[in-house]
């Protein structure tokens, strides 16, 4: 068990700066996929690496919370790891690896496999909160064709794709439409994760925190993956089972064994990775 | 009753004493092509702005019918509104086709992205569309997925036009569509627009500092100078019978041809 | 009334004294040694060497000490003392493949042969001011410590992993046996450039791009980087792996007929797997940007990586948009002892071009009073 921070407030952030970050979260739920900007505060973890993700979970947190964190579906990974001990140390908090268990899950990149539940809170960490960024740089512009729903040059982007492809060349961070209004970016995610967005029973928020901007998904909203009628949306699919639980229908991550580059392909939940063994092992 | 499809009055827009747009009285009446020349600095390019709703009046009214009958005010439509117009009802062809494609998207792209805009969804109907439109403007649609920027600048030009009557709009504004172009190459696209604008029964308003181009394409002219229009009338009554002593010297600058 | 006197060299000695009155702040606080600056301050010395081109930890630590901590100024000097040392050779190029690493991280798979390596990493701290480091923890037996740049933490690794492991196989020639990624471009035939002696010409070939981005401002490079994740010249970047450790660096000897090993020292270098290209009748396939660095100096050599692969724009047929992809613009301004030179002539007298202005200025405000008659 983590020794608990004295010097600072409970998990980390100030009051007002709490207050603050939540109106903005409730902005943002009651205009899904809208993209709130917020005063978002200097963490002591780098940008890029979840200060978004972390000021939402600081904003929302009580005493009786149990937080999971994952990074690329790992619980073990460095980056979670870090994010969960310091909210170990700054709040107090329990801590759980169970999807089931946890009233909070900070994410990066992934989805739980284990399907959420009303009353959970999915806090997904942002490095770019804006789908169109890469289509049009300048924020100004942006803006006006988010406010004026002009969103041909998605399908212009995905037209490209096919033209030169064959098909629809974006695998993670594939933009999505949120409640028939706002073009939302999903976090890069895999698009693999992207059907687990609709009508999900549990509250998605997003924090963005070097670009500084919250957005959210309340439960059961409709959240659509852009595609064509004829080159629907699809999600990665992998030619093996899971090497250590057998799952087929669970994201695959690709482990380099040895030098000869043999390949090994395992969940990249390992939480559902772990339960499915358990199932197995009767 | 024909009514026009865009009717101007009074439209000014003064950035400085006579320099702009002022009092500008317009129709712009169906499959009509309308030239507005002058030299530099006569206020023509400001007035093509004004028209197209990419800069508003500081007085006057100006009102758009679209194919659906339906009346437009330009002046105090929303910016929603006119945005919407000018991606569907509208076309808008830049003298440099830098402004008006996108040149890291193919031509296809290009040409696609105002259906996509409308809601197309269909890969196929819109590259059907796009194949269409690459052969109407002469180009060949085995082109289909390059980039503009391997383009000839005549080739350009074309693509900028196709990518703007996709959806079929009522009225294309040109702000000198051949300036930069090789003559020869101005000639053939020329011929191009004379003969799109025949088949689609497209209005057009044309602004040129080039009298060879306005009296080829319109059928109407109006002159301007120092922010004003101070001449109009049918391009061969204009250019063959000049009133004003000012449009007397442009015609005079330019060489007669049969 | 004020009269202009010319006290110059006055002027300047006594600006000198207070300088190093300065530098040497209280002298009842004990004055820095290179050792400590070479110890307890490595990063910064990592930083003047590269960016002064010069690989020598004590040199670089007195030029941090002399500079006040100023690490541009520092670099200033290492480069200005580097100028004046006769060239013995030119050494073979090194080989980081066989790098006794010493933190070695791939964001492309969850593991690889040989293993995540973190090594001495900041990444992970929680970044809170840490008082106990505020209270000088003077332990006799720390300081009899002979320890050099980072050896200690080298010497504490060898020993754990030395046999086990000795070099580790690189990321991307995993992905290089498959074809999906582009191969590193082969061995430079002809000797590079060297930007020390040279001018930069443009185009620059890639070698000597690398080189005037090893030698460039880490600030400068890193907001250059920054910016081609913000979609002004995006290239989909992956840190494929970024691996430092210990290399040997070799010379040939003519008159030996071989390379003669000089001595080993630390890099860090950064294997960047970018967007693919292709599509059509070519497979597509991933492009990759490269960046080395001498010590532990992973920001610029992530940054370098970053902005080696935005400049290959051209190579790779992509259209220059974004001041990233700009050469002329990105290596004529990268280097920071030219940047700031120009920038810090400004406090250098104008006098006589200010003059000439002035009298213009006062003259076409007069004609414009007086109009002609």
């Amino acid at each position: 068990m983590h020794e608990t921070l004295t010097d600072y407030n409970f998990a980390y952030l100030d009051e007002q700066t709490k207050r603050m970050i939540r109106r903005g979260l409730l902005k943002a739920v009651a205009v899904p996929g809208l993209q709130i900007p917020f005063g978002g505060r200097e963490m002591p973890l780098p940008y890029g690496w979840g200060t978004g993700g972390i000021q939402v979970t600081a904003a929302v947190i009580g005493p009786d919370d149990v937080l999971k964190v994952i990074d690329q579906g790992a619980d073990d990974t460095t980056n979670a790891v870090s994010i969960r001990a310091f909210f170990a140390k700054t709040a107090g908090v329990a801590t759980t690896e169970v999807t089931t268990e946890a009233t909070l899950i900070q994410t990066r990149h992934r989805i739980p496999e284990t399907a959420l539940t009303s009353g959970q809170i999915l806090i997904y960490q942002v490095p770019i909160p804006e789908p169109l960024r890469f289509i049009e740089p300048r924020e100004t512009e942006t803006r006006k064709m988010h406010a004026l729903s002009e969103y041909g040059v998605m399908h212009v982007k995905l037209y490209e794709d096919i033209a030169q492809f064959g098909q629809i060349a974006t695998s993670y961070a594939y933009p999505v439409l949120v409640n028939g209004r706002y073009v939302m970016d999903p976090s890069p995610i895999p698009k693999f994760d992207n059907p687990k967005m609709h009508q999900n029973p549990a509250l998605q928020l997003f924090g963005a925190g070097r670009e500084k901007r919250l957005y959210a998904v309340p439960p059961y909203t409709d959240v659509v993956s852009l595609d064509f009628e004829d080159h629907p949306f699809e999600v990665q699919s992998w030619d093996s089972p899971c090497g250590l639980c057998g799952s087929t229908d669970s994201f695959l991550d690709e482990v380099v064994m040895d030098d000869a580059g043999t390949r090994l392909f395992i969940c990249s939940d390992t939480d559902y990775c772990r339960i499915q063994r358990e199932r197995a092992d009767g | 009753m024909v009514e026009p499809i865009l009717s101007a009055r009074g439209l000014t827009r003064e950035y400085a004493p006579e320099q702009g747009c002022l009092e500008v009285d317009l129709d712009v009446w169906p499959g009509e092509v309308v030239g507005i020349v002058g030299e530099s600095g006569s206020g023509k390019s400001t007035l093509l702005r004004l028209l197209s709703g990419q800069e508003r009046p500081d007085a006057g009214t100006l009102s758009f019918t679209d194919r659906a009958g339906r009346q437009h005010d330009l002046v105090r439509v929303s910016e929603s509104a006119i945005r919407q117009l000018q991606r569907t009802a509208f076309g808008i062809v830049h003298q440099n086709p830098r402004d008006g494609l996108r040149l890291r998207i193919s031509a296809g792209g290009n040409i696609g992205e105002r259906l996509m805009g409308v809601g197309a969804r269909h890969y196929g109907d819109i590259r059907a569309q796009a194949v269409h439109w690459l052969s109407h403007v002469e180009i060949d649609p085995a082109r289909i997925d390059d980039l503009p920027r391997y383009f000839s600048g005549g080739m350009q030009q074309r693509l900028q036009i196709a990518r703007n009557l996709v959806t079929n709009p009522g009225l294309v504004f040109m702000d000198e569509p051949t300036g930069g172009l090789d003559v020869s190459v101005q000639a053939r696209l020329l011929d191009t627009l004379k003969r799109l604008v025949h088949d689609l029964g497209i209005s057009v308003v044309i602004v040129t500092h080039d009298m060879g181009v306005a009296r080829l394409l319109a059928d109407r002219l109006l002159v301007m100078r120092f922010g004003r229009v101070i001449e109009t009338g049918l391009t061969d009554q204009v250019l063959d019978d000049p009133q004003a002593a000012y449009t007397q010297q442009l015609v005079a600058s330019i060489l007669q041809v049969s | 009334m004020y009269v202009a006197v010319k006290g110059g060299e006055k002027a300047i000695a006594e600006a000198h004294a207070l300088l190093a009155e300065l530098r040497r702040g209280d002298p009842d606080v004990a004055e820095l040694s290179l050792d400590q600056i070479q110890n307890q301050l490595s990063l910064a010395v990592d930083r003047v060497m590269n960016e002064g081109s010069l690989f020598d930890t004590e040199l670089a630590a007195l030029a941090i000490k002399q500079a006040q901590g100023d690490l541009i100024e520092a670099i200033f000097l290492l480069r200005a003392y580097r100028t004046t040392l006769p060239r013995h050779g030119v050494s073979t190029p090194i080989e980081t493949t066989d790098m006794r690493v010493l933190r070695r991280i791939s964001a492309t798979f969850k593991d690889v042969p040989g293993g995540q390596i973190l090594g001495p990493t900041y990444d992970y701290t929680h970044r809170l001011l840490d008082f106990a480091l505020a209270v000088e923890a003077m332990d006799e037996t720390d300081w009899d410590h002979d320890a050099h740049h980072h050896d200690d933490a080298l010497e504490d690794q060898d020993t754990e992993t030395e046999e086990a492991s000795p070099t580790l196989s690189r990321v991307l020639s995993l992905l290089e046996r498959e074809g999906l990624v582009e191969q590193p471009p082969s061995a430079v035939s002809t000797p590079s450039v060297d930007l020390t002696r040279e001018p930069l010409d443009f185009p620059a070939a890639r070698e000597t791009r690398l080189q005037a981005l090893a030698r460039g401002d880490e600030g400068y490079l890193l907001s250059l980087a920054y910016s081609t994740q913000r979609g002004y010249g995006r290239t989909h970047p992956f840190a494929g792996e970024i691996r430092s450790g210990v290399v040997m660096l070799h010379c040939p000897v003519e008159e030996l007929g071989y390379a003669l090993p000089l001595g080993e020292f630390l890099v860090t270098e950064c294997d960047m797997i970018n967007q693919f290209q292709g599509g059509g009748d070519l497979e597509p396939t991933f492009t990759r940007g490269y960046g080395l660095q001498v010590g532990l100096s992973e920001r610029k050599a992530m940054s370098m990586a970053l902005v080696d692969r935005a400049l290959r724009a051209d190579e790779l047929d992509e259209e220059r948009l974004s001041p990233a992809q700009d050469e002329e613009f990105v290596l004529a301004h990268c280097d920071n002892v030219e940047a700031w030179g120009f920038v810090s002539h400004l406090k250098l007298p104008h006098y006589v071009d200010f003059q000439s202005e002035l009298a213009l200025i006062r003259a076409l405000r007069q004609a414009a009073e007086t109009p002609d008659a």
